[in-house]
Protein backbone atom coordinates (compact mmCIF):
# COMPACT_ATOMS: atom_id res chain seq x y z
CA UNK A 1 0.00 0.00 0.00
CA UNK A 2 1.07 3.57 -0.62
CA UNK A 3 1.07 6.06 2.21
CA UNK A 4 1.90 9.74 2.53
CA UNK A 5 3.93 10.73 5.56
CA UNK A 6 3.02 14.35 6.19
CA UNK A 7 5.70 16.02 8.25
CA UNK A 8 4.71 18.78 10.66
CA UNK A 9 7.56 20.62 12.29
CA UNK A 10 7.69 22.61 15.47
CA UNK A 11 8.85 26.11 14.61
CA UNK A 12 12.27 26.74 16.07
CA UNK A 13 12.99 23.01 16.47
CA UNK A 14 16.51 23.59 15.19
CA UNK A 15 17.24 26.67 17.32
CA UNK A 16 20.16 26.20 19.63
CA UNK A 17 21.43 23.11 17.85
CA UNK A 18 25.09 22.99 16.85
CA UNK A 19 26.11 22.66 13.22
CA UNK A 20 27.05 19.03 13.90
CA UNK A 21 23.67 18.26 15.41
CA UNK A 22 21.91 19.80 12.41
CA UNK A 23 24.11 17.82 10.05
CA UNK A 24 23.26 14.61 11.93
CA UNK A 25 19.52 15.31 11.56
CA UNK A 26 19.95 16.07 7.85
CA UNK A 27 21.80 12.77 7.51
CA UNK A 28 18.82 10.98 9.03
CA UNK A 29 16.51 12.54 6.44
CA UNK A 30 18.91 11.53 3.68
CA UNK A 31 19.02 7.97 5.03
CA UNK A 32 15.21 7.86 4.99
CA UNK A 33 15.20 8.97 1.36
CA UNK A 34 17.44 6.01 0.55
CA UNK A 35 15.08 3.49 2.14
CA UNK A 36 13.81 1.12 -0.51
CA UNK A 37 10.21 1.78 0.50
CA UNK A 38 10.55 5.46 -0.40
CA UNK A 39 8.78 6.52 -3.61
CA UNK A 40 9.30 10.26 -3.37
CA UNK A 41 9.68 13.05 -0.91
CA UNK A 42 9.94 16.80 -0.88
CA UNK A 43 10.94 19.39 1.62
CA UNK A 44 9.08 22.70 1.55
CA UNK A 45 10.59 26.17 1.86
CA UNK A 46 9.73 27.92 5.16
CA UNK A 47 6.09 28.85 5.82
CA UNK A 48 6.88 32.55 5.38
CA UNK A 49 7.39 31.93 1.67
CA UNK A 50 3.84 30.63 1.24
CA UNK A 51 1.04 32.37 -0.61
CA UNK A 52 -2.48 31.12 0.07
CA UNK A 53 -5.07 31.30 -2.69
CA UNK A 54 -8.87 31.27 -2.39
CA UNK A 55 -11.43 31.80 -5.13
CA UNK A 56 -14.56 33.63 -4.03
CA UNK A 57 -17.27 34.74 -6.46
CA UNK A 58 -14.91 34.21 -9.36
CA UNK A 59 -12.22 36.41 -7.84
CA UNK A 60 -8.87 35.04 -6.87
CA UNK A 61 -7.84 36.24 -3.44
CA UNK A 62 -4.31 35.92 -2.19
CA UNK A 63 -2.89 36.16 1.28
CA UNK A 64 0.68 36.14 2.39
CA UNK A 65 1.71 33.13 4.48
CA UNK A 66 0.24 29.71 5.23
CA UNK A 67 -3.52 29.19 5.55
CA UNK A 68 -3.58 29.14 9.32
CA UNK A 69 -1.41 29.90 12.27
CA UNK A 70 -0.75 26.59 13.96
CA UNK A 71 1.71 25.31 16.48
CA UNK A 72 3.15 23.01 13.85
CA UNK A 73 4.13 23.93 10.33
CA UNK A 74 3.73 21.53 7.44
CA UNK A 75 7.31 21.15 6.31
CA UNK A 76 7.40 18.35 3.76
CA UNK A 77 6.21 14.89 2.88
CA UNK A 78 7.24 11.45 1.79
CA UNK A 79 5.30 9.01 -0.33
CA UNK A 80 6.17 5.44 0.61
CA UNK A 81 5.23 1.94 -0.50
CA UNK A 82 4.77 -0.07 2.69
CA UNK A 83 3.49 -3.57 3.40
CA UNK A 84 0.89 -2.34 5.82
CA UNK A 85 0.22 0.37 8.38
CA UNK A 86 2.77 -1.02 10.84
CA UNK A 87 5.43 -0.82 8.17
CA UNK A 88 4.50 2.79 7.34
CA UNK A 89 4.32 3.76 11.03
CA UNK A 90 7.82 2.42 11.53
CA UNK A 91 9.15 4.73 8.82
CA UNK A 92 7.14 7.63 10.24
CA UNK A 93 8.68 7.13 13.67
CA UNK A 94 12.13 7.50 12.11
CA UNK A 95 11.39 11.00 10.79
CA UNK A 96 13.40 13.34 13.06
CA UNK A 97 10.62 15.96 13.21
CA UNK A 98 8.51 13.44 15.14
CA UNK A 99 10.86 13.55 18.13
CA UNK A 100 11.73 17.25 17.78
CA UNK A 101 8.37 18.50 19.00
CA UNK A 102 6.60 17.96 15.67
CA UNK A 103 4.51 15.11 14.32
CA UNK A 104 4.12 12.91 11.29
CA UNK A 105 0.67 12.16 9.95
CA UNK A 106 0.41 8.85 8.14
CA UNK A 107 -2.32 8.78 5.48
CA UNK A 108 -3.05 6.01 3.02
CA UNK A 109 -3.27 7.19 -0.59
CA UNK A 110 -6.33 6.52 -2.70
CA UNK A 111 -5.39 3.62 -4.97
CA UNK A 112 -6.43 4.21 -8.56
CA UNK B 1 -26.73 -25.36 23.88
CA UNK B 2 -26.36 -23.94 20.38
CA UNK B 3 -25.87 -20.50 21.83
CA UNK B 4 -22.95 -21.75 23.89
CA UNK B 5 -21.29 -23.35 20.85
CA UNK B 6 -21.82 -20.14 18.90
CA UNK B 7 -20.21 -18.05 21.59
CA UNK B 8 -17.26 -20.42 21.81
CA UNK B 9 -16.82 -20.58 18.07
CA UNK B 10 -17.47 -17.02 16.97
CA UNK B 11 -13.97 -15.61 17.49
CA UNK B 12 -12.20 -18.55 15.82
CA UNK B 13 -14.54 -18.53 12.86
CA UNK B 14 -14.40 -14.77 12.46
CA UNK B 15 -10.59 -14.78 12.74
CA UNK B 16 -10.32 -17.52 10.11
CA UNK B 17 -12.58 -15.55 7.76
CA UNK B 18 -10.66 -12.30 8.24
CA UNK B 19 -7.50 -14.19 7.45
CA UNK B 20 -9.09 -15.80 4.38
CA UNK B 21 -10.80 -12.74 2.91
CA UNK B 22 -8.45 -10.03 4.16
CA UNK B 23 -11.47 -7.86 4.88
CA UNK B 24 -13.26 -7.39 8.19
CA UNK B 25 -16.58 -6.38 6.64
CA UNK B 26 -16.75 -9.33 4.27
CA UNK B 27 -15.67 -11.62 7.11
CA UNK B 28 -18.29 -10.23 9.46
CA UNK B 29 -21.08 -10.72 6.96
CA UNK B 30 -19.90 -14.20 5.99
CA UNK B 31 -19.56 -15.26 9.63
CA UNK B 32 -23.04 -14.02 10.43
CA UNK B 33 -24.48 -15.90 7.48
CA UNK B 34 -22.63 -19.08 8.42
CA UNK B 35 -23.97 -18.90 11.97
CA UNK B 36 -27.50 -18.27 10.66
CA UNK B 37 -27.29 -21.33 8.41
CA UNK B 38 -25.92 -23.36 11.32
CA UNK B 39 -28.73 -22.28 13.64
CA UNK B 40 -31.25 -23.60 11.16
CA UNK B 41 -29.47 -26.75 10.06
CA UNK B 42 -28.04 -27.89 13.39
CA UNK B 43 -31.39 -27.57 15.12
CA UNK B 44 -32.75 -29.96 12.50
CA UNK B 45 -29.84 -32.33 11.76
CA UNK B 46 -27.78 -32.06 14.94
CA UNK B 47 -24.39 -30.47 15.56
CA UNK B 48 -21.56 -31.70 13.28
CA UNK B 49 -18.46 -33.33 14.76
CA UNK B 50 -16.30 -30.30 14.14
CA UNK B 51 -18.62 -27.29 14.39
CA UNK B 52 -15.80 -24.76 14.05
CA UNK B 53 -14.53 -26.16 10.78
CA UNK B 54 -18.08 -26.50 9.47
CA UNK B 55 -18.71 -22.83 10.21
CA UNK B 56 -15.42 -21.74 8.61
CA UNK B 57 -16.06 -23.71 5.42
CA UNK B 58 -19.61 -22.38 5.20
CA UNK B 59 -18.38 -18.86 5.90
CA UNK B 60 -15.73 -19.11 3.18
CA UNK B 61 -18.33 -20.16 0.62
CA UNK B 62 -20.54 -17.27 1.63
CA UNK B 63 -17.62 -14.85 1.37
CA UNK B 64 -16.77 -16.02 -2.12
CA UNK B 65 -20.40 -15.78 -3.19
CA UNK B 66 -20.50 -12.27 -1.88
CA UNK B 67 -17.30 -11.26 -3.65
CA UNK B 68 -18.55 -12.74 -6.92
CA UNK B 69 -21.74 -10.73 -6.63
CA UNK B 70 -19.74 -7.64 -5.93
CA UNK B 71 -16.81 -7.61 -8.32
CA UNK B 72 -16.12 -3.98 -7.54
CA UNK B 73 -14.19 -5.13 -4.48
CA UNK B 74 -11.00 -4.65 -6.45
CA UNK B 75 -8.68 -5.69 -3.68
CA UNK B 76 -10.32 -9.09 -3.34
CA UNK B 77 -9.60 -10.28 -6.85
CA UNK B 78 -6.66 -12.28 -5.58
CA UNK B 79 -9.06 -14.31 -3.49
CA UNK B 80 -11.38 -14.84 -6.44
CA UNK B 81 -8.48 -16.01 -8.59
CA UNK B 82 -7.94 -18.78 -6.09
CA UNK B 83 -11.55 -19.90 -6.32
CA UNK B 84 -12.81 -19.75 -9.87
CA UNK B 85 -16.54 -20.14 -10.50
CA UNK B 86 -17.68 -23.74 -10.27
CA UNK B 87 -14.75 -24.83 -8.21
CA UNK B 88 -15.69 -26.23 -4.82
CA UNK B 89 -13.98 -24.73 -1.83
CA UNK B 90 -12.29 -27.61 -0.14
CA UNK B 91 -10.25 -27.71 2.99
CA UNK B 92 -9.11 -30.11 5.59
CA UNK B 93 -11.87 -29.59 8.08
CA UNK B 94 -9.77 -30.62 11.02
CA UNK B 95 -7.11 -28.04 10.33
CA UNK B 96 -8.64 -24.65 11.00
CA UNK B 97 -5.74 -22.75 12.52
CA UNK B 98 -6.48 -20.71 15.62
CA UNK B 99 -5.91 -17.09 14.58
CA UNK B 100 -7.55 -15.43 17.54
CA UNK B 101 -4.27 -13.91 18.69
CA UNK B 102 -3.94 -12.14 15.32
CA UNK B 103 -7.51 -10.94 15.84
CA UNK B 104 -6.64 -9.54 19.28
CA UNK B 105 -3.77 -7.58 17.76
CA UNK B 106 -5.99 -6.30 14.97
CA UNK B 107 -8.80 -5.13 17.25
CA UNK B 108 -6.41 -3.56 19.77
CA UNK B 109 -4.22 -1.78 17.25
CA UNK B 110 -3.13 1.58 18.71
CA UNK B 111 -4.01 3.34 15.45
CA UNK B 112 -7.66 2.85 16.47
CA UNK B 113 -9.32 5.01 19.11
CA UNK B 114 -9.54 3.38 22.56
CA UNK B 115 -13.32 3.15 22.46
CA UNK B 116 -13.16 1.59 19.01
CA UNK B 117 -10.62 -0.98 20.23
CA UNK B 118 -12.90 -1.90 23.12
CA UNK B 119 -15.99 -2.21 20.94
CA UNK B 120 -14.21 -4.21 18.24
CA UNK B 121 -12.71 -6.58 20.79
CA UNK B 122 -16.10 -7.26 22.38
CA UNK B 123 -17.65 -7.81 18.95
CA UNK B 124 -14.91 -9.85 17.30
CA UNK B 125 -13.39 -11.80 20.19
CA UNK B 126 -16.29 -11.77 22.62
CA UNK B 127 -18.99 -12.41 20.05
CA UNK B 128 -21.27 -9.82 21.67
CA UNK B 129 -23.89 -8.30 19.42
CA UNK B 130 -23.81 -4.60 18.61
CA UNK B 131 -26.89 -3.87 20.81
CA UNK B 132 -25.28 -5.76 23.70
CA UNK B 133 -22.13 -3.66 23.44
CA UNK B 134 -24.20 -0.49 23.10
CA UNK B 135 -26.07 -1.35 26.31
CA UNK B 136 -22.84 -2.06 28.17
CA UNK B 137 -21.50 1.38 27.29
CA UNK B 138 -24.80 3.20 27.71
CA UNK B 139 -24.93 4.48 24.14
CA UNK B 140 -27.58 3.98 21.47
CA UNK B 141 -27.43 1.03 19.08
CA UNK B 142 -26.98 3.50 16.25
CA UNK B 143 -23.97 5.13 17.91
CA UNK B 144 -22.31 1.78 18.55
CA UNK B 145 -23.06 0.60 15.02
CA UNK B 146 -21.38 3.70 13.61
CA UNK B 147 -18.42 3.30 15.95
CA UNK B 148 -17.85 -0.28 14.82
CA UNK B 149 -18.34 0.53 11.19
CA UNK B 150 -15.92 3.48 11.33
CA UNK B 151 -13.35 1.24 13.00
CA UNK B 152 -13.74 -1.41 10.29
CA UNK B 153 -13.44 1.27 7.62
CA UNK B 154 -10.19 2.47 9.12
CA UNK B 155 -8.80 -1.06 9.32
CA UNK B 156 -9.42 -1.50 5.63
CA UNK B 157 -8.45 1.95 4.38
CA UNK B 158 -5.36 2.41 6.53
CA UNK B 159 -4.07 -1.11 6.00
CA UNK B 160 -4.00 -2.18 9.64
CA UNK B 161 -2.46 -5.64 9.39
CA UNK B 162 -3.96 -8.95 10.49
CA UNK B 163 -1.03 -10.84 11.94
CA UNK B 164 1.42 -11.15 14.79
CA UNK B 165 3.37 -7.88 15.08
CA UNK B 166 7.05 -7.92 14.29
CA UNK B 167 9.30 -8.89 17.18
CA UNK B 168 10.36 -5.37 18.20
CA UNK B 169 6.73 -4.16 18.22
CA UNK B 170 5.40 -7.14 20.12
CA UNK B 171 5.80 -5.99 23.76
CA UNK B 172 4.05 -2.66 23.13
CA UNK B 173 1.27 -4.32 21.13
CA UNK B 174 0.66 -6.95 23.78
CA UNK B 175 0.52 -4.15 26.33
CA UNK B 176 -2.16 -2.48 24.17
CA UNK B 177 -4.22 -5.69 24.15
CA UNK B 178 -3.93 -6.00 27.93
CA UNK B 179 -5.01 -2.43 28.48
CA UNK B 180 -8.13 -2.95 26.35
CA UNK B 181 -9.08 -6.00 28.43
CA UNK B 182 -8.39 -4.04 31.62
CA UNK B 183 -10.62 -1.20 30.36
CA UNK B 184 -13.45 -3.67 29.70
CA UNK B 185 -12.98 -5.20 33.14
CA UNK B 186 -13.05 -1.85 34.90
CA UNK B 187 -16.13 -0.77 33.01
CA UNK B 188 -17.85 -3.84 34.41
CA UNK B 189 -16.29 -3.73 37.84
CA UNK B 190 -16.61 -0.05 38.70
CA UNK B 191 -20.20 0.27 37.58
CA UNK B 192 -21.24 -3.09 38.90
CA UNK B 193 -22.03 -4.34 35.41
CA UNK B 194 -21.03 -7.89 36.18
CA UNK B 195 -21.55 -9.12 32.64
CA UNK B 196 -18.73 -6.96 31.30
CA UNK B 197 -16.35 -7.96 34.08
CA UNK B 198 -17.14 -11.60 33.39
CA UNK B 199 -16.63 -10.99 29.68
CA UNK B 200 -13.23 -9.41 30.39
CA UNK B 201 -12.26 -12.46 32.45
CA UNK B 202 -13.35 -14.74 29.62
CA UNK B 203 -11.32 -12.77 27.07
CA UNK B 204 -8.27 -12.66 29.35
CA UNK B 205 -8.51 -16.44 29.78
CA UNK B 206 -8.52 -16.87 26.00
CA UNK B 207 -5.52 -14.55 25.69
CA UNK B 208 -3.55 -16.31 28.42
CA UNK B 209 -4.32 -19.59 26.69
CA UNK B 210 -2.86 -18.16 23.47
CA UNK B 211 0.26 -16.68 25.09
CA UNK B 212 0.85 -18.85 28.19
CA UNK B 213 4.43 -17.65 28.57
CA UNK B 214 3.59 -13.95 28.79
CA UNK B 215 4.00 -12.86 32.41
CA UNK B 216 1.99 -9.62 32.28
CA UNK B 217 -0.98 -11.36 30.63
CA UNK B 218 -1.05 -13.91 33.46
CA UNK B 219 -0.73 -11.01 35.91
CA UNK B 220 -3.73 -9.26 34.41
CA UNK B 221 -5.91 -12.38 34.56
CA UNK B 222 -4.81 -12.92 38.18
CA UNK B 223 -5.77 -9.35 38.99
CA UNK B 224 -9.19 -9.75 37.38
CA UNK B 225 -9.93 -13.04 39.13
CA UNK B 226 -8.85 -11.76 42.54
CA UNK B 227 -10.87 -8.55 42.27
CA UNK B 228 -13.87 -10.24 40.75
CA UNK B 229 -13.88 -12.94 43.45
CA UNK B 230 -15.24 -10.38 45.93
CA UNK B 231 -17.96 -9.13 43.62
CA UNK B 232 -20.90 -10.68 45.52
CA UNK B 233 -19.67 -9.20 48.80
CA UNK B 234 -19.02 -5.68 47.55
CA UNK B 235 -22.64 -4.58 47.55
CA UNK B 236 -25.24 -5.41 50.23
CA UNK B 237 -28.83 -4.16 50.07
CA UNK B 238 -27.81 -1.77 47.31
CA UNK B 239 -24.98 -0.28 49.34
CA UNK B 240 -21.20 -0.44 48.91
CA UNK B 241 -19.54 -2.61 51.55
CA UNK B 242 -15.96 -1.83 52.53
CA UNK B 243 -13.37 -4.59 52.45
CA UNK B 244 -13.15 -5.15 56.21
CA UNK B 245 -16.94 -5.30 56.55
CA UNK B 246 -17.48 -7.76 53.71
CA UNK B 247 -19.02 -11.18 54.34
CA UNK B 248 -16.15 -13.49 53.44
CA UNK B 249 -18.61 -16.30 52.98
CA UNK B 250 -19.65 -14.55 49.78
CA UNK B 251 -16.15 -14.53 48.33
CA UNK B 252 -15.56 -16.95 45.47
CA UNK B 253 -12.91 -19.18 47.02
CA UNK B 254 -12.21 -21.21 43.88
CA UNK B 255 -11.62 -18.02 41.95
CA UNK B 256 -9.29 -16.66 44.64
CA UNK B 257 -7.28 -19.87 44.47
CA UNK B 258 -7.10 -19.71 40.72
CA UNK B 259 -6.06 -16.05 40.86
CA UNK B 260 -3.41 -16.81 43.46
CA UNK B 261 -2.00 -19.65 41.35
CA UNK B 262 -1.88 -17.39 38.30
CA UNK B 263 -0.22 -14.66 40.33
CA UNK B 264 2.47 -17.12 41.41
CA UNK B 265 2.94 -18.18 37.81
CA UNK B 266 3.14 -14.58 36.60
CA UNK B 267 5.76 -13.77 39.23
CA UNK B 268 7.71 -16.91 38.38
CA UNK B 269 7.67 -15.84 34.73
CA UNK B 270 9.14 -12.50 35.78
CA UNK B 271 6.08 -10.24 35.71
CA UNK B 272 6.87 -6.92 37.36
CA UNK B 273 4.30 -4.62 35.74
CA UNK B 274 1.36 -2.71 37.17
CA UNK B 275 -1.14 -5.56 36.77
CA UNK B 276 0.84 -8.10 38.74
CA UNK B 277 1.50 -5.59 41.54
CA UNK B 278 -2.23 -4.89 41.77
CA UNK B 279 -2.93 -8.62 41.74
CA UNK B 280 -0.48 -9.05 44.62
CA UNK B 281 -2.25 -6.32 46.57
CA UNK B 282 -5.62 -7.96 45.92
CA UNK B 283 -4.18 -11.30 47.05
CA UNK B 284 -2.90 -9.79 50.30
CA UNK B 285 -6.32 -8.30 50.90
CA UNK B 286 -7.95 -11.71 50.81
CA UNK B 287 -5.87 -12.84 53.82
CA UNK B 288 -7.54 -13.20 57.21
CA UNK B 289 -5.11 -10.70 58.73
CA UNK B 290 -4.05 -8.17 56.13
CA UNK B 291 -0.36 -7.28 56.09
CA UNK B 292 -0.88 -3.53 55.60
CA UNK B 293 2.83 -2.81 55.65
CA UNK B 294 3.27 -5.09 52.64
CA UNK B 295 0.23 -3.54 50.98
CA UNK B 296 1.68 -0.04 51.46
CA UNK B 297 5.03 -1.18 50.02
CA UNK B 298 3.29 -2.61 46.95
CA UNK B 299 1.35 0.62 46.43
CA UNK B 300 4.68 2.41 46.63
CA UNK B 301 5.97 0.20 43.85
CA UNK B 302 2.78 0.76 41.86
CA UNK B 303 3.18 4.51 42.20
CA UNK B 304 6.70 4.23 40.77
CA UNK B 305 5.28 2.31 37.82
CA UNK B 306 2.27 4.51 37.14
CA UNK B 307 3.04 7.91 38.71
CA UNK B 308 -0.65 7.99 39.60
CA UNK B 309 -2.08 10.16 42.39
CA UNK B 310 -4.97 7.71 42.76
CA UNK B 311 -2.44 5.00 43.61
CA UNK B 312 -0.93 7.31 46.21
CA UNK B 313 -4.41 7.77 47.67
CA UNK B 314 -4.71 4.00 48.01
CA UNK B 315 -1.29 3.83 49.61
CA UNK B 316 -2.49 6.34 52.19
CA UNK B 317 -5.31 3.96 53.15
CA UNK B 318 -2.71 1.27 53.88
CA UNK B 319 -0.49 3.77 55.70
CA UNK B 320 -3.44 4.66 57.95
CA UNK B 321 -3.51 1.03 59.12
CA UNK B 322 0.24 0.98 59.80
CA UNK B 323 1.13 4.49 61.03
CA UNK B 324 -2.30 5.86 61.95
CA UNK B 325 -4.74 8.31 60.34
CA UNK B 326 -2.62 11.43 60.86
CA UNK B 327 0.25 10.12 58.76
CA UNK B 328 -2.24 9.06 56.10
CA UNK B 329 -3.99 12.43 56.07
CA UNK B 330 -0.67 14.18 55.50
CA UNK B 331 -0.24 12.11 52.32
CA UNK B 332 -3.84 12.62 51.18
CA UNK B 333 -3.79 16.38 51.69
CA UNK B 334 -0.80 16.65 49.40
CA UNK B 335 -2.74 15.16 46.47
CA UNK B 336 -4.47 17.36 43.90
CA UNK B 337 -7.50 15.15 43.47
CA UNK B 338 -10.31 17.55 44.31
CA UNK B 339 -12.59 16.27 41.54
CA UNK B 340 -12.21 12.63 42.58
CA UNK B 341 -14.94 11.19 44.79
CA UNK B 342 -12.74 8.64 46.60
CA UNK B 343 -10.33 11.43 47.54
CA UNK B 344 -13.06 13.03 49.60
CA UNK B 345 -14.48 9.80 51.04
CA UNK B 346 -10.96 8.74 52.08
CA UNK B 347 -10.29 12.12 53.70
CA UNK B 348 -13.66 11.94 55.43
CA UNK B 349 -12.85 8.55 56.90
CA UNK B 350 -9.44 9.72 58.15
CA UNK B 351 -10.90 12.92 59.65
CA UNK B 352 -13.58 10.86 61.37
CA UNK B 353 -10.93 8.68 62.95
CA UNK B 354 -9.14 11.83 64.10
CA UNK B 355 -12.42 13.01 65.74
CA UNK B 356 -12.68 15.99 63.38
CA UNK B 357 -16.44 15.61 62.92
CA UNK B 358 -16.99 18.90 61.13
CA UNK B 359 -14.16 18.20 58.70
CA UNK B 360 -15.41 14.67 58.12
CA UNK B 361 -18.94 15.89 57.49
CA UNK B 362 -17.80 18.42 54.88
CA UNK B 363 -15.67 15.80 53.14
CA UNK B 364 -18.48 13.20 53.06
CA UNK B 365 -20.80 15.83 51.60
CA UNK B 366 -18.29 16.61 48.87
CA UNK B 367 -17.91 12.89 48.11
CA UNK B 368 -21.68 12.58 47.97
CA UNK B 369 -21.85 15.41 45.41
CA UNK B 370 -19.40 13.53 43.22
CA UNK B 371 -20.81 10.00 43.69
CA UNK B 372 -21.84 8.29 40.47
CA UNK B 373 -23.79 5.25 41.61
CA UNK B 374 -26.73 4.73 43.94
CA UNK B 375 -24.77 2.17 45.97
CA UNK B 376 -22.09 4.76 46.70
CA UNK B 377 -24.65 7.40 47.59
CA UNK B 378 -26.35 5.09 50.08
CA UNK B 379 -23.06 4.21 51.71
CA UNK B 380 -21.96 7.83 52.03
CA UNK B 381 -25.35 8.96 53.32
CA UNK B 382 -25.24 6.34 56.07
CA UNK B 383 -21.68 7.27 57.05
CA UNK B 384 -22.68 10.90 57.20
CA UNK B 385 -25.61 10.04 59.43
CA UNK B 386 -23.39 8.05 61.79
CA UNK B 387 -21.06 10.97 62.53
Amino acid sequence: MRYALLINERPGAYDGLTADERAAITAEYVALMRDERMISGERLQPAETATTVRVQGGRTLMTDGPFADTKEIFGGFYVVEADDLDDALELAARVPAARLGGSVEVRPLVER
Amino acid sequence: MLEEIFRDQWARVFAALVSYTGDVDVAEEAAQEAFAVAAERWARDGVPDNPGAWLVVTGRRRAIDRLRRDRTHAGKLRLLDRAEPGEEVTMDESAVPDERLELFFLCCHPALADEAQVALTLRALGGLSTPEIARAFLVSDETMKRRLSRARDKIRAAGIPFGIPREHLLPARLEAVLSVLYLIFNQGYGDGRADLAAEAVRLARILVGLVPGEPEAAGLLALMLLHDSRRAARVRDGEIVLLHEQDRGLWDVAQIEEGQALLDRALALGARGAYVVQAAIAALQTEERIDWRAVAALYDRLRELTGSAVVELNRAVAVAEVDGPRAALAIVDGLGLDGYRYFHSTRAELLRRLDDTAGARAAYRRALDLATTEAERRFLTRRLGEL
